[in-house]
């Protein structure tokens, strides 16, 4: 037997996705390439061309009369309940019956020969309407009087009203934060093939397959033991594929078993990104107090939400918006109130950060007013409020037990070379040419867990065949992350064999049921912990067999490299597990976990909603061009904790895609309604990610490798899909900092976001004219 | 002759005859849903993403030339006489990955994967036709590719290490080169091809003068060279484009002629064939047109299709008005010629009657005294929609400014000359002076539209600053830039 120092693919090494050669070489099976049975259909969506209006009539003749059709999928057609709320809240219909609620609305599905026939068909429905007053955004929806979408929250603690009176220093203001489009690059699709009875099979690109199970027994009318869904890889979902899928899977479902026949549903990228939800807009009131040192003493944040139509995963969202409004600093009084607003939009979701981000660049505004209030550093004003000994203790009443955000900003402030570049960006300011500098550094406190309590639950199933092969599988979903990845080397770990020999296949409501959605960054966290549970359970029975097979003691029993040794005997894991199926050992494990320690009273605003903090912090370096706006990121630092890695190649990938959405989320990326509501940024000819040629010019990344949980997370890693994203907030700031050159520093330039060039020039001349008067 | 009345190809390994093409049929939709190679993916089907980047060999003058383009808007019937290279032709016949795929593999390239097929291919170009590329290559080659997952940091230390592991000359598509074009050859058999059904017909002219003949016989026609924009047309807007002509493969609309004085391209000219042209002779434009759209876009979209598709947002026409470029136009036997900016009578109404096409174009060689510059704003650097473009040309003799020609993209309904700004210019001494004059009247010239891209209040400063700029640029130093780092 060949001897082996250690396993290929053990947890904390780097190794390559399960399907990097699939990705490459175009074989990776998407929902689109899975082989159609003969008859497949096809549906299409048929939308709303008014933002607010009562629905008259709508005549569908010319519809169903086109080439190609079978017929037209509405309201009426739907056996269970038309309605896919994922919070229960019953305000979301597939088919509205009487009131469009904004532009683009589906308003029924054509079901067609072909995709092409079911398109071209959509669009010839007669709708008479009858147009009502609308209100787009968030401040818009509180002047018409609009009602929250969902209950608010309020966090407090002290007294923030008597301590703003008090503080010596005080400056209130408003930033506009504007939404995003997740542009995965798969857009939505379902496609659906009925089974006998009630049953029905739906393949499709979601993160969260028990949600889509449940949405499709719900408007099928029948229980969730006769829908399966599967999911093996999504084109990225970006938190877009949480629950905006359940529409996509419910149309395609209810065809399905109508007709009888496969029905598959994909819309374009224009009514992908017209028809579902982004990240939400908020408009943010601040009110902070401080003192001469810069120092927080009371803030008053009203965060107000764009969340669209309907309620969707708003609560939450605008929550954890709340639970990051402090970042890493400390209030000593505070008072934070949500608006979740109903607006005449599509219906704003998960996103990447859930809020978070528009929490935490709401903290970073703050701290800016300060600097440039009191002529300082900004790193100065964060560093003289990061949480500390007797100042830990957050706006929800949680205390941050694992704080190391000073550790990693000193030490990206050393490894950045933080001081000297400040000073020779002031340097070349001070010259007052066309092209200005700036650079920041930011920081990012992320809370790890679902702060629905119930939801931080996970599944997961093995199989050891008696070859000696592993099967494995769990109720996460894979959408780039690398999830498979990691979760297989935590069971490649416990078995102590080679990662090769473990298969993943796609996730599936019939093998691990009642999961949660990929989200809030806890993929690996819960999953991981599921199948250690299982990969544990197997291993105690074989340990089990081992004794009593060989009459040894359980710690002369040891998983060795792709083998077992009990005590001098060393034999091959495959014949090891022949010999345990021989003596009929149970070989299947169902594991579970669920995430100790948190609770959450909403009511109260108190309690430990978060197992544990992640942390990291950016340095930016920027120019701008003061005559058109234009940009250029010259240089970003980053430092990330991600506690001890389980995979540090795959988790540096997470924050370097992380930082640079979050760039496109404060930069190029604008989401523009016109006055009739219409979404006018729909596609990538007009909505603009980052490009290659967008990356810093130079990208030093590292992780903190020092770091480790000191909770009992998976291996002791973090958590890592959000937190990062919150990094390209030093982008944004750093933007500040050069246009703030042009009026000396003395004024805070309230740069709204995104800060697209044209953003940037206006506060440029802003602020000129502002020196100028 | 009689036409022929089906498309012939060669996808990947085997020649593909097809019946019945349809003008808007997608080479996208053929090979995922008629020919099943599902790696070539739909990302947005308006050439803006990459994921369904494929190559296309296609010999010009003979030659055997392959380059990326977008299968989403180009149409099937344009590839007639080609060679369509897809994902699932790259790795080997034993499942060997092709050096790009291993290099992205190595680099941990991909997370979703979706994008990734159509980076690899768009790097596997990129080696051919650069096997050591610098960074600012790679990003120049990737222009056209979307991905929202890696934020790019690896797909670039890849593309850099193809190098590593092995060399374009032993790349499949270089051994058979002889034997790939030789069978292209014997696909051309100098026939009209007349395609699809009667209300989506596609024709493909034998040569420039059956094309006069046909657009005579069928003035109502959509003449589709790149379909970079046309595509759209369908893909979006579901728009009916039959009958329509395709002209892309006209040799004859592909000749560049050089001049001590002038160059005149053919209409066919894509803006990559253009490329070589700019720093021998117009190096003003170098940065200019980079920034035109992504590599596959400039591969496939043409000059004279940019001109005559008469949009007020379109990259060249401002730069080619300062140029004082003129267009000939051709109907059966019969030329004009004019000056381009005259070309453009309104928006979505150019000066080309039924029957007329745009056959070359004639651009003057700078003179000297002649300063040019060419300037594009748009939110995101690189392929992204001009908000504000500019071309600018200045002569001045003896510090004096004797003529002036300045002409913006997306300050009004067509491509326009600042007619007051270049009189506050003329016969003026070269100066801040005059040029502050100029800034200023730009506001008697344009009165601009807001709309997503960029307020009307946006394009104004902008449009004067950029005449700022252009007066700044002559005198800046080192010391004091007036331009942002590269």
């Amino acid at each position: 037997m060949k001897d082996q120092a250690t396993i290929h693919g053990a947890v904390h090494t780097d190794l390559q996705h399960e399907s990097a050669f699939k990705h490459v070489t175009g074989r990776a099976t998407y929902t689109d390439d899975i082989a159609e049975p003969v008859g497949t259909l096809h549906a299409y969506l048929g939308v709303a061309t008014e933002t607010h209006a009562r629905i008259r009539k709508i005549d569908l003749d010319p519809v169903r009369n086109a080439p190609g059709v079978i017929d037209v999928l509405t309201a009426e057609d739907i056996p269970g309940h038309n309605d896919i709320s994922p919070t229960g809240r019953n305000d979301e219909p597939v088919f509205p019956t009487d009131k469009v609620e904004f532009n683009g609305q589906p308003l029924f599905a054509v079901i067609a020969e072909t995709r092409d026939a079911a398109r071209r068909a959509a669009e010839r429905a007669k709708v008479d309407y009858d147009p009502l007053p609308h209100a787009l955004d968030p401040v818009a929806a509180q002047e018409a009087g609009y009602p929250h979408i969902t209950d608010p929250l309020t966090l407090s603690r002290g007294d923030a009203s008597a301590a703003l009176e008090k503080a010596k220093h005080r400056i209130g203001g408003r930033m506009v934060v504007g939404g995003q489009d997740h542009m995965y690059l798969e857009g939505h699709i379902a496609f659906a093939v009925p089974g006998e009875d009630d049953d029905v099979i739906v393949h499709c690109s979601t993160q969260h397959p028990s949600e889509a199970q449940h949405m499709v027994a719900h408007v099928l009318g029948v229980p969730s033991n006769a829908v399966t869904v599967n999911v093996r890889r999504m084109g990225g979902g970006f938190g877009g594929k949480e629950s905006q899928m359940n529409l996509f899977c419910a149309v395609a479902a209810i065809a399905a078993k109508k007709w009888n026949r496969a029905v598959k549903i994909r819309p374009d990228r224009d009514q992908d990104m017209t028809a579902t939800g982004k990240r939400h807009d908020f408009v943010i009131d601040y009110d902070v107090g401080f003192d001469d040192e810069g120092r927080i003493e009371a803030v008053d944040g009203q965060f107000a939400a764009r969340c669209g139509y309907s309620s969707d995963l708003s609560g939450p969202v605008t929550d954890r918006a709340l639970f990051h409004a402090d970042n890493a600093y400390f209030y000593p009084h505070v008072r934070l109130e949500s608006h979740p607003m109903k607006t005449n939009t599509v219906s704003n979701t998960a996103f990447r950060g859930f809020g978070g981000p528009q929490g935490v660049i709401a903290a970073e505004r703050m701290v800016e007013e300060i600097a440039y209030a009191l002529g300082k550093d900004t790193l100065d004003i964060r560093k003289a409020n990061f949480y500390g000994e007797g100042r830990d203790v957050t706006p929800y009443h949680q205390t941050v037990e694992d704080n190391i955000m000073p550790r990693i900003v000193e030490e990206l402030e050393a490894s950045a070379d933080y001081q000297s570049r400040r000073e020779a960006v002031l340097a070349h300011n001070a010259k007052g040419g066309i092209i200005r500098r700036g650079i920041a550094l930011t920081p990012v406190k992320f809370g790890i867990s679902f702060t629905a309590t119930w939801y931080n639950q996970a599944g997961a199933l093995v199989h050891v065949y008696n070859d000696g092969s592993i099967h494995l599988n769990h109720g996460g979903t894979e959408m780039g992350q690398g999830l498979n990845t990691k979760v297989a080397q935590v069971v490649a770990e416990t078995f102590q064999v080679d990662v090769d020999r473990i298969k993943i296949t796609r996730t599936t409501t019939e093998k691990v049921p009642n999961t949660s959605a990929t989200a809030a960054s806890s993929g690996s966290d819960l999953n991981g912990m599921a199948a250690l549970d299982a990969a544990e359970q197997i291993k105690a029975r074989l340990v089990d067999f081992a004794t009593e097979r060989w009459q040894a003691e359980p710690e002369e029993v040891q998983f060795r490299p792709n083998r077992v040794q009990i005590r001098d005997e060393v034999i091959s894991f495959d014949a090891f597990i022949k010999e345990a199926y021989m003596a009929r050992v149970h070989l299947s494990a169902a594991g579970f976990y669920k995430t100790p320690k948190i609770h959450w009273d909403r009511a109260t605003g108190k309690g430990r909603p978060f197992y544990y903090y992640a942390y990291g912090a950016a340095c930016s370096e920027v120019e701008i061009d003061t005559l058109t706006g234009e940009y250029r990121v010259l240089r970003t630092d980053i430092l990330h904790d991600v506690g001890r890695s389980l995979n540090p190649v795959l988790d540096k990938g997470q924050v370097e895609g992380a930082f640079i959405q979050g760039m496109g989320w404060l930069t190029t990326e604008e989401l523009w309604w016109d006055d009739a509501g219409r979404l006018r940024t729909h596609a990538p000819s007009t909505y603009k990610i980052p490009l290659a040629s967008d990356r810093p010019r130079e990208f030093n990344v590292n992780l903190a490798d020092w770091s480790e949980n000191r909770e009992m997370t998976i291996k002791r890693s973090k958590a890592v899909g959000e937190p990062p994203f919150m990094l390209g907030i030093s982008v944004f700031e750093a933007l500040s900092m050069a246009v703030a050159s042009v009026a000396d520093y003395r004024e805070c330039p309230r740069l709204d976001a995104p800060a697209t060039p044209e953003r940037v020039l206006m506060a440029v001349e802003r602020l000129k004219a502002g020196r100028a008067a | 002759m009689e036409p022929r009345r089906e498309i012939r190809l060669v996808l990947n390994d085997r020649e593909v005859a097809v019946p019945d093409v349809g003008a808007s049929q997608t080479l996208l939709d053929f090979l995922r849903l008629e020919q099943r190679l599902t790696g070539t993916k739909e990302g947005c089907a308006e050439g803006d993403c990459g994921a369904c980047t494929v190559l296309v060999g296609r010999l010009h003058d003979g030659a055997l030339r392959y380059e990326i383009v977008n299968a989403c808007i180009r149409f099937l019937a344009s590839l007639d006489g080609c060679h369509v290279v897809t994902i699932e032709h790259l790795s080997g016949p034993d499942g060997r990955l092709h050096p790009v795929q291993r290099a992205m593999v190595e680099h941990h390239g991909s997370q979703c994967g979706f994008c990734t097929p159509g980076f690899v291919m768009a790097l596997y170009a990129l080696w051919m036709a650069q096997p050591e590329p610098t960074v600012a290559q790679v990003e120049t080659a990737l222009q056209g590719n979307l991905c929202r997952c890696t934020g790019y940091e690896p797909i670039i230390a890849a593309a850099l290490a193809v190098g590593r592991h092995g060399t374009p000359s032993a790349d499949y598509l270089s051994r058979e080169r002889e034997t790939n074009t030789k069978h292209l050859k014997s696909l051309r058999d100098g026939r009209r091809v007349i395609t699809g059904p009667a209300d989506d017909q596609a024709i493909l002219p034998a040569d420039v003068d059956d094309f006069a003949q046909a657009l005579l016989d069928h003035p109502d026609a959509t003449i589709v060279a790149g379909a970079t924009d046309v595509g759209l047309w369908v893909t979006k807007f579901l728009r009916p484009i039959g009958p329509a002509i395709f002209i892309g493969h006209l040799d004859g609309l592909k000749s560049i002629d050089v001049t001590e004085t002038d160059i005149t391209i053919g209409a066919g000219v894509t803006y990559s064939e253009f490329a070589p042209l700019i720093a021998a002779h117009f190096p003003h434009l170098t940065e200019y047109w980079d920034r035109i759209a992504g590599w596959q876009v400039r591969n496939m979209g043409t000059i004279g299709g940019n001109i005559a598709n008469g949009s007020p947002i379109g990259d060249t026409p401002p730069v080619l008005i300062a140029m004082e470029a003129e267009v000939t136009l051709r109907r059966g036997d019969a030329r004009r010629t004019l000056p381009l900016e005259d070309f453009f009578v309104d928006y979505g109404k150019q000066d080309r009657a039924d029957g007329e096409f745009v056959e070359t174009i004639r651009i003057p060689l700078p003179r000297t005294g002649q300063c040019d510059a060419a300037y594009k704003i748009s939110k995101r650097r690189d392929e992204d929609i001009s908000s504000v473009a500019v071309g600018i040309s200045v002569v001045t003799e003896q510090e004096q400014i004797t003529r002036a020609i300045i002409a913006f993209g997306g300050m009004a309904a067509t491509p326009k000359r600042a007619a007051q700004a270049e009189a506050a210019l003329v016969g003026h001494p070269w100066g801040e002076a005059a040029f502050e004059a100029a800034a200023g009247a730009l506001a008697s010239d344009f009165s601009p539209l807001s709309d997503w891209r960029a307020s009307s209040d946006y394009r104004m400063r902008t449009a004067q600053n950029l005449l700022r700029r252009f007066y700044l640029e002559q005198a800046a130093g080192e010391d004091a830039p007036v331009r942002l780092s590269a």
